[in-house]
């Protein structure tokens, strides 16, 4: 059972196509895991359909039909993307992995956390994370929209609890200390349109080696 | 058109009101577009696909030049995106989205890839049979709703409306468009709530692919 979730005026601005890439991620994955979020989302695109449906028409190319029915009747047949392996990763996710779980590269960040950063435009950025239970990820504050989507185990911090699926919102207003659940791993994808700002001193001196 | 009475029509018209000759003509286009879509879908149909066309090409490229891109950009985006319809046309669900819904978004990421060269991350798709499990009364009122939607946004005062239409062109960063509050979406969103509901049960049963 999903307690958090996306706002409205996110899936609008996802809908609307004005987020950065790793934003697109982190949202398109949620609503893989959330029913309530998708229908909010295709509503979103309903409102998208609209202003389409009342732009004003521009007059196309002489050929413009002609050279559409060219394209389809020339097109490669299309390339199935890769069916989605069994695992914690929704479809979106598994595509910038290039699998589940086991195909991700960790790198170790201190304190037993582990994180991969996933291949996405600059201008923000999007990992994952694998915090093992009991942790905390080092106190951070914030310098633009964080978005931290929980795949595995669960994490509680000053907001409340998160478990599978629960997308917590953070802008620099917030400084929270998350802290694994004890048990499984918690695995998390978090994107930021700004470097993490750590509130100790090691990890700050450590961010430029690790690139968040 | 003649306003046809069927007990369908009847019920929307409980829930919506009467909406008169110009909303029943609307809605006679709209389903004009739906069953073009679904023909493309179950018989590769070029006819229905060049009235498709006729209908939706030169307000996509109006869409993607307000969105900034040049006219020789545009035509090429827009032959791109009418042949992505043809190609996935049978993705189309007449019971979450109407056509220009779906035309729209496959518009979007394909302004994304052009203006931003970059990869456009999508939801799972929900896996859904073929014909049999599109509901016709589902789809019918949510054809209605959106329609309505349409009506509503084009009744907003100008200011609001151009708020909506700017985020959609690009104009708007993200807290610019969170100013935007209190969209008449509800019931649209119930009602694809609905239609997600059914297909959740469906694929549960391990019904269809």
């Amino acid at each position: 059972m999903i307690r958090h979730h996306l706002t409205e005026s996110l899936l609008l601005a996802y809908s609307a196509g004005q987020l950065p890439e790793a934003h697109n991620l982190a949202i398109a994955t949620h609503v893989s895991l959330c029913d309530d979020c998708r229908a909010q989302l295709e509503s979103c695109d309903a409102l998208g359909g609209a202003v389409l449906e009342t732009c004003a028409p521009v007059n196309l190319a002489e050929d413009s039909l002609a050279a559409t029915l060219a394209r389809i009747r020339g097109a490669a047949p299309t390339r199935q993307t890769a069916p989605r392996v069994q695992g914690i990763f929704p479809a979106p996710l598994q595509d910038y992995v290039g699998g589940d779980l086991a195909s991700v590269r960790w790198r170790s960040v201190g304190g037993g956390v582990q994180q991969a950063i996933l291949p996405t435009s600059r201008g923000a950025s999007a990992r994952l994370l694998r915090i093992p239970g009991g942790k905390a990820v080092p106190d951070h504050g914030h310098r633009g929209l964080e978005l931290t989507l929980v795949l595995q185990g669960a994490f509680s911090d000053e907001d409340g609890r998160f478990a599978r699926g629960d997308i917590e919102i953070a802008d620099q207003s917030v400084t929270h200390t998350p802290t694994a659940e004890p048990g499984p791993d918690c695995i998390c994808l978090a994107v930021t349109d700004a470097p993490l700002r750590f509130n100790s001193l090691i990890p700050r001196m450590l961010q430029p080696f690790l690139k968040i | 058109m003649k306003p046809v009475t069927t007990p369908v029509r009847g019920a929307v018209r409980r829930e919506y009101g009467n909406r008169g000759q110009a909303a029943l003509a609307q809605d006679d286009e709209n389903s004009r577009l739906v069953a073009q879509m679904l023909a493309i879908a179950d018989r590769q149909d070029e006819a229905a696909f060049a009235a498709l066309f006729a209908h939706f090409a030169p307000r996509i490229k109006g869409f993607l030049m307000k969105s900034g891109a040049q006219a020789a950009q545009a035509e090429d985006c827009v032959q791109d995106v009418m042949a992505t319809v043809w190609r996935k046309a049978a993705m189309f669900d007449p019971t979450r989205a109407n056509v220009s819904t779906w035309i729209f978004t496959i518009a979007r990421n394909r302004r994304i890839d052009l203006l931003r060269r970059e990869r456009r991350p999508e939801p799972e798709d929900l896996p859904w049979g073929p014909e049999p499990d599109r509901d016709q009364v589902d789809a019918m009122v949510l054809q209605q709703e959106t329609d309505r939607l349409t009506e509503v946004l084009a009744d907003l005062p100008r200011e609001q409306r151009d708020l909506i239409e700017q985020a959609y062109f690009g104009d708007l960063s993200h807290s610019e468009i969170a100013r935007i509050t209190g969209l008449p979406l509800g019931t649209i969103k119930s009602r694809i709530r609905l239609a997600i509901n059914k297909l959740r049960q469906s694929m549960s049963q391990g019904s269809p692919r």
